[in-house]
């Protein structure tokens, strides 16, 4: 058994080889059994992750691209009232749906918002928590402290601070509103006019996220050899030329990873929008997710083809996104 | 100036060779910060702590205060449990955290589980399928709630799966499973093959490697994995108000939607069940904290 691919690949040089092997003898009669001989440990371990996949994410995602090119709304889709068997009358409509959403003014409102949501959330945060990384980075009294406080918002679950600001938010008893009461100006109505509602959207998910790339960037800061600093500073590099020539270099590979991260997770931040605002007022703080849910959810009678619909245009733009990310680290000679 | 500056770096240059890790550990050792530098930071840290800290401190503060005093703003007024026994003794509340409980304990047993085995195949196996494997758990980090809920919802419906645990337990399942293999496969990578070759040569078959070599060694990352399925269950809130409605079906983070809304504002009951929500999620995160972010970023950068 040389090409037992089973065996714990210990080198990569080894397994690459078992590898090539492999395929090269694809031609083979009875290939398919001795695969299934030497690799059937792996496939078992790995089976119920792909069954899962399958199954609820698999099924459900070709069977939303399937609604998308459908007419399918509550109304006509297959379902039980009593003991009655409705069967779906909804039928094949081709690319309307995804005409309908480019044509509309909606969805690029929609689409703009979101992108400036996105951009503004991540790049917010991640300054902070640069920022904050590099304060604690130094020899400081009380460090383990600052650390602790300033990584609290992570701890906890992200809807129930959701609701803690929408405490502080209240329009008409909420605290800020009574400091800025008692400090002779005028309340805000911060979730309820549209401008001031998406500053407290994005205030909230930047105060959410700072911790997340806090921990991350400090990280990455500890990773860097002192040995860089030092010598830069023999060289006479300022404190800003040390920064930008050696800090930012060094945290390359965490932060291009924790910003493609955290870019993905805040396109598709939920929570935040859904429970602080419910994407009001009017659809002002609605992002592409959210309005996508109100599609199939909120709405009467629910339109569970256009939200599909919603669902493979997001899927697709981020995927884009990905792709053209990766391709300009690339470029860079990122390895990543 | 400059030969004191010369003279502690040399003192700094023996240090260093005596003692590397300590160097590493402590990069900046640029004479002193100047005081008011050091006021700077001290100020800004504190301003950043206060900022981080004070709205979950609200929250508890809030709770303990006489419902109809919700938005008083004194600190401590008629100090009171109230709401907490109002929440646990006259709102479903007990009935939701049973069901967090149910859901999120099953897909974070289930989660743990099938990750590691996944985790562990990738991390020591050749085998054909495997890319393809590793960029789909890659990819479904990427999917938005959007496209799967409505035909997710479809298929639960269908199979009868609306309003029961189990379907938000597979649900779960797949939010989880693929960031936690990840992990895992970043966790038995830095366990040495070795142990697996002499458990191969002693007679056991990949089976028994893993289950009573390689999992027991994986303790520490296992409980991070097992925090992170427990996490993403217990704060997930649009699969559960899609999926659970009925005030006794809901979880925990449909039910506290139902303290304020345009109807209700019970802000009192709202913040008790909220701290005893928090509070144990805050205490596990405390002590796993750290290796999640390792884990994170090793998962990625290996990649």
């Amino acid at each position: 058994m040389a090409v037992d691919t089973s065996r714990p690949a210990a080198k990569a040089a080894g397994a690459m080889s078992a590898r090539g092997r492999g395929r090269g003898g694809e031609r083979n009669p009875g290939r398919i059994r001795r695969a299934l001989g030497t690799h059937w440990y792996a496939w078992s371990m790995v089976a119920p992750v792909v069954i899962v996949i399958g199954v609820i994410i698999g099924y459900p995602l070709a069977r939303g691209a399937y609604l998308s090119f459908t007419d399918a709304n509550e109304a006509n889709v297959e379902r039980n009232i009593g003991v009655n068997h409705i069967p779906a009358t909804y039928k094949f409509v081709g690319l309307d749906n995804y005409k309908a959403i480019l044509t509309d003014s909606v969805f690029w409102d929609r689409l703009g918002w979101t992108v400036v949501w996105t951009v503004t959330c991540v790049a917010l945060s991640f300054t902070l928590g640069l920022a904050l990384a590099n304060m604690l980075n130094r020899k400081i009294k009380g460090r383990a402290i600052y650390r602790t406080a300033l990584v609290l918002p992570w701890a906890v679950p992200a809807f129930v601070s959701v609701f803690t600001w929408r405490l502080l938010f209240n329009e008409r008893s909420g605290l800020f509103n009574k400091l800025l009461e008692g400090g002779g100006f005028d309340g805000i109505s911060w979730l309820n006019d549209p401008t001031w509602a998406k500053v407290s959207v994005i205030a909230v998910n930047v105060w959410l996220g700072v911790p997340f790339m806090l921990v991350a960037t400090l990280g990455g800061l500890q990773s860097i050899p002192a040995e860089l600093y030092e010598a830069a500073e023999m060289d006479g590099a300022g404190p800003w030329q040390r920064f930008r020539n050696i800090t930012l270099p060094g945290l390359r590979s965490v932060s291009s990873t924790v910003v493609l991260l955290s870019a993905i997770w805040t396109f598709n931040m939920f929570p935040v929008i859904f429970l602080l605002t419910r994407g009001g007022p009017g659809d002002a703080t609605e992002i592409l997710v959210t309005y996508a849910y109100r599609l199939s959810f909120v709405i009467s009678p629910r339109d569970y083809a256009s939200s599909a619909a919603w669902g493979v245009v997001i899927l697709l733009l981020l995927a884009l996104f990905a792709v053209g990310y990766r391709r300009a680290l690339r470029k860079q000679g990122d390895s990543w | 100036m400059s030969t004191t500056t010369a003279d502690t770096r040399k003192t700094a240059d023996s240090r260093r060779t005596a003692d590397t890790r300590r160097t590493a550990k402590a990069p900046r050792r640029r004479g002193e910060r100047s005081r008011l530098a050091s006021v700077a930071l001290h100020v800004s840290l504190i301003i950043a702590s206060v900022i981080a800290v004070f709205p979950p401190l609200w929250l508890l503060i809030t709770s303990f205060k006489p419902k109809t005093d919700a938005f008083d703003t004194s600190l401590v007024k008629d100090f009171t449990l109230g709401n907490y026994s109002h929440v646990i003794n006259d709102t479903d509340f007990p009935s939701w955290l049973q069901n967090s409980l149910v859901v999120v304990g099953l897909s974070t047993v289930i989660g743990v589980f099938i990750s590691a085995t996944t985790g562990y195949a990738v991390s020591r196996f050749r085998f054909p399928g495997m890319r393809p494997l590793m960029w789909l758990l890659l990819l479904t980090q990427m999917f938005p709630v959007a496209v799967l809920i409505v035909p997710l919802y479809n298929l639960l419906a269908k199979l009868g799966l609306l309003n029961q645990p189990v379907g938000l337990v597979v649900t779960y399942l797949t939010v989880a499973v693929p960031f936690c293999a990840w992990m895992m496969k970043g966790y038995f990578d830095g366990i040495p093959v070795e142990i697996d070759e002499a458990g191969r040569v002693d007679g056991l078959n990949p089976f028994g490697t893993f289950w009573r070599l390689i999992l027991p060694l994986a303790k520490p990352g296992l409980a991070v994995t097992a925090f992170y399925t427990f996490i993403t269950g217990w704060a997930e809130v649009a699969y559960a108000s899609a999926f659970m409605t009925g005030e006794e079906n809901l979880t925990l983070s449909g039910g506290l939607q139902t303290f304020v809304n345009q109807y209700t504002s019970d802000w009192g009951s709202l913040t008790a069940a909220a701290v005893i929500i928090a509070a144990p999620a805050a205490v596990v995160f405390g002590l796993v904290q750290r290796h999640l972010v390792s884990g994170l970023t090793a998962g990625a950068t290996k990649s």
